[in-house]
């Protein structure tokens, strides 16, 4: 980890991304987390603490991955396409970045029981892992309807000695287990660490997780120097919080030549409760912690999303993508359930690599589009794998 | 002296019931609300209801259900709270609520002290985030309601005193609202170190349920939130709940008002 703030003129102070981000939070909740930034910031400057972090980045979780060139994708779209390769780390995503980072901090501050919410199942694993590896107990909450879509990663956690706790509230997916990881946390903050699992949520965290996860995005620079001696022209992400869009994106942030690319999930339609397109239909609102981009209906009701991907289907957006897009720097896009499926396949008949459902939205988008970038230099974060995937996959025929 | 202030001066603990808005109907919240008054209320509490209420627990999310299931709005509260002046309602109100649904309004604070609401308490808005909100509240005369809980050191207590007015609101324990059997010890101390810090009433909530511990409590503090209790009769009862609603508040009353001091 490394605590530079975002550099070109976004930098936070006190947790602000221009009109975005903030603390807000319960009074229960101040304190706990100002002991958190000040632990962070400690930990950062502790060379013994970063010392650890590589180590286990590397020995355990399997960084750096590798930066993969897709020469039979690059022929059909007609652009170079290169594959930052999540999908090879450490339990299958980018996630155990951030969660080998937090689980180190919340055993510095001498915690002994770490929290997480789960989308798709992959933040719950990681942090189950992270959590065995380090000897602290582990709660993870997960919506039921996700339960459902990503069983496998429930046995996961399981088997990783974490406890599952089924949230049936609302829609029963991400944003209902994040209410339900912070009700937690409001009790248990004595003993307990919340590893939020995205760049979103009150500061620290969209901060802290955007430190933990930018060494995706410094790997990728310094492989795409080695391997094409220039930087790439484009840099595609899929986004739900955005934690791996943006590890992706800081590094590049101050080069203005570099396209950065969000892609959120367009679901089934471009009515209220199809999609989590946040960039389409959201509008400014505070929800769990941040004031941000929301899908929310005119009173104020947090809206229900919907996305084949539950890493994706969330109604808000972390606070600092809402903010590079305020200023232009970087744009969000979308693609939809069956675009997404269909990019699922294609890397998978291309390049031997199966993508989870959420990276699929990335390469969607690149698919849709590549005739306004032919002959680019393109960056893809493939942030996670697609083995948690396939038996969905298989069932709607993708 | 604004209405709240009133409340607190009359030499007794306050009692400050807590109920849903909407829950199950605005029609039966303005019955509640009355029969609230009607038993001894000094203060009460109208939540606005919130799809993602992350510091409420079990009891409270399901009356948030409810309330908008039964499609209501922020801006119908409001229409609650006018008709409820309108009927002669002279009981200070305020509105409980997290951020969100209050920026849906617009420019809440004046639309809520137009129509009769006397304070705000805003769950998810600490001191460090309300300059916008502590300057609009005070344009329009209302008074704001901030949380301190057991983990609020001198730093940010200190940050309290220099915002807010009316009352603090001392989250009692640690966790989300709802009865609880057992009351933290240590609480008049604890009491004694916000009132001292923040120069204003304090009133104990989340966790009490019974009058027996509404007196316990009333005897350290300024003034006593039960809510979780009132909202499990409106659970059991529905819009029924008046008369059951109003006998719990009337004996909780005479607990906290007649609370050795």
């Amino acid at each position: 980890m490394d605590g530079a703030p975002a550099s070109g003129g976004q930098s936070s102070t006190a947790g602000r991304f221009g009109p975005f981000g903030g603390r807000y939070a319960p009074e229960t909740l101040v304190a706990p987390l100002e002991e958190l930034e000040r632990a962070f910031a400690a930990a950062l400057a502790d060379p013994s603490f970063t010392a650890e972090l590589h180590r286990e980045l590397g020995a355990w979780a399997g960084r750096p991955t590798p930066l993969t060139f897709a020469p039979r994708l690059s022929e059909r779209l007609g652009l170079t396409v290169y594959l930052k390769r999540e999908d090879l780390a450490h339990t299958g995503a980018h996630k155990i970045n951030n969660c080998v980072g937090q689980c180190l901090l919340a055993r510095r501050m001498g915690k002994r029981r770490v929290i997480a919410e789960t989308g798709a199942g992959q933040h719950g694993v990681a942090t189950a892992a992270a959590a065995a590896r380090l000897g602290l107990r582990c709660t993870v909450y997960m919506g039921t309807l996700d339960m459902e879509r990503q069983a496998l990663n429930v046995y996961r956690m399981r088997l990783l000695g974490a406890e599952v706790r089924g949230v049936e509230a609302g829609s029963r997916t991400l944003k209902d287990a994040i209410n339900e990881a912070m009700r937690d946390w409001v009790a248990s903050v004595a003993d307990s660490h919340y590893v939020l699992g995205s760049a979103l949520g009150p500061h620290p965290y969209p901060t802290m997780v955007r430190t933990s996860q930018r060494v995706l995005g410094e790997e990728a620079r310094r492989q795409i120097l080695e391997q094409r001696g220039r930087l790439p022209d484009l840099l595609v992400a899929c986004v739900g919080g955005g934690s791996n869009a943006i590890g992706l994106f800081a590094p590049f942030l101050d080069d203005p030549a570099v396209a950065l690319v969000g892609v959120e999930a367009g679901g089934r339609g471009e009515r209220p409760g199809e999609h989590a397109a946040r960039f389409l239909g959201g509008r400014p609102g505070v929800l769990h912690g941040a004031r941000t981009l929301v899908l929310q209906d005119e009173a104020g009701q947090v809206l229900g999303t919907h996305s084949v991907s539950a890493g994706l289907d969330y109604a808000a957006v972390g606070p600092e993508h809402a903010w590079l897009a305020a200023q232009g720097r970087a744009r969000y896009e979308r693609a939809g359930d069956a675009a997404a499926l269909a990019a699922f396949r294609l890397l998978s008949e291309l390049e031997g690599i199966i993508p989870a459902l959420e990276s699929a939205h990335a390469l969607a988008w690149l698919v849709e589009h590549a005739r306004e970038h032919q002959g680019a230099l393109a960056i893809v974060n493939l942030s996670g794998r697609g083995d948690k995937d396939v038996e969905q996959a298989q069932r709607l025929g993708a | 002296m604004g209405r709240i202030a009133q409340a607190f001066a009359r030499g007794r603990p306050a009692f400050i019931p807590f109920v849903m808005a909407g829950d199950p109907s605005l029609e039966a919240s303005a019955a509640f609300v009355r029969a609230l008054a009607a038993a001894g209320a000094d203060v009460i509490e109208l939540g606005v209801p919130f799809s993602d209420p992350i510091a409420d627990g079990p009891t409270n999310q399901r009356a948030a259900e409810r309330a908008l299931a039964a499609g209501t709005t922020p801006a119908a509260v409001l229409e609650l709270v006018a008709g409820l002046r309108a009927g002669g309602l002279e009981t200070p109100l305020v509105l409980f609520s997290y951020l969100n649904p209050l920026l849906a309004l617009g420019d809440y604070a004046p639309r809520a002290a137009a129509a009769g609401a006397d304070g705000l308490l805003v769950v998810d808005l600490p001191p460090e985030e309300a300059l916008e909100h502590e300057a609009a509240c005070a344009e329009a005369g209302l008074d704001r309601i901030y949380l301190a809980a057991p983990s609020s050191g001198p730093e940010r207590l200190a940050r309290l005193a220099a915002v807010g007015s009316g009352f603090v609101y001392y989250v009692s324990r640690y966790g989300v609202t709802g009865a609880r059997k057992v009351l933290p010890s240590g609480l008049g101390e604890q009491v004694r170190r916000v009132r001292v810090a923040a120069g204003r009433p304090v009133a104990v909530g989340f966790g009490i349920a019974t009058p027996e511990q509404a007196a316990a409590v009333a005897a350290v503090a300024d003034g006593v939130v039960v809510g979780s209790a009132l909202v499990e009769v409106i659970a059991a009862h529905g819009a029924a709940a008046t008369a059951p609603l109003g006998a719990l508040a009337t004996r909780l009353a005479r607990a906290v008002h007649g609370a050795p001091r």
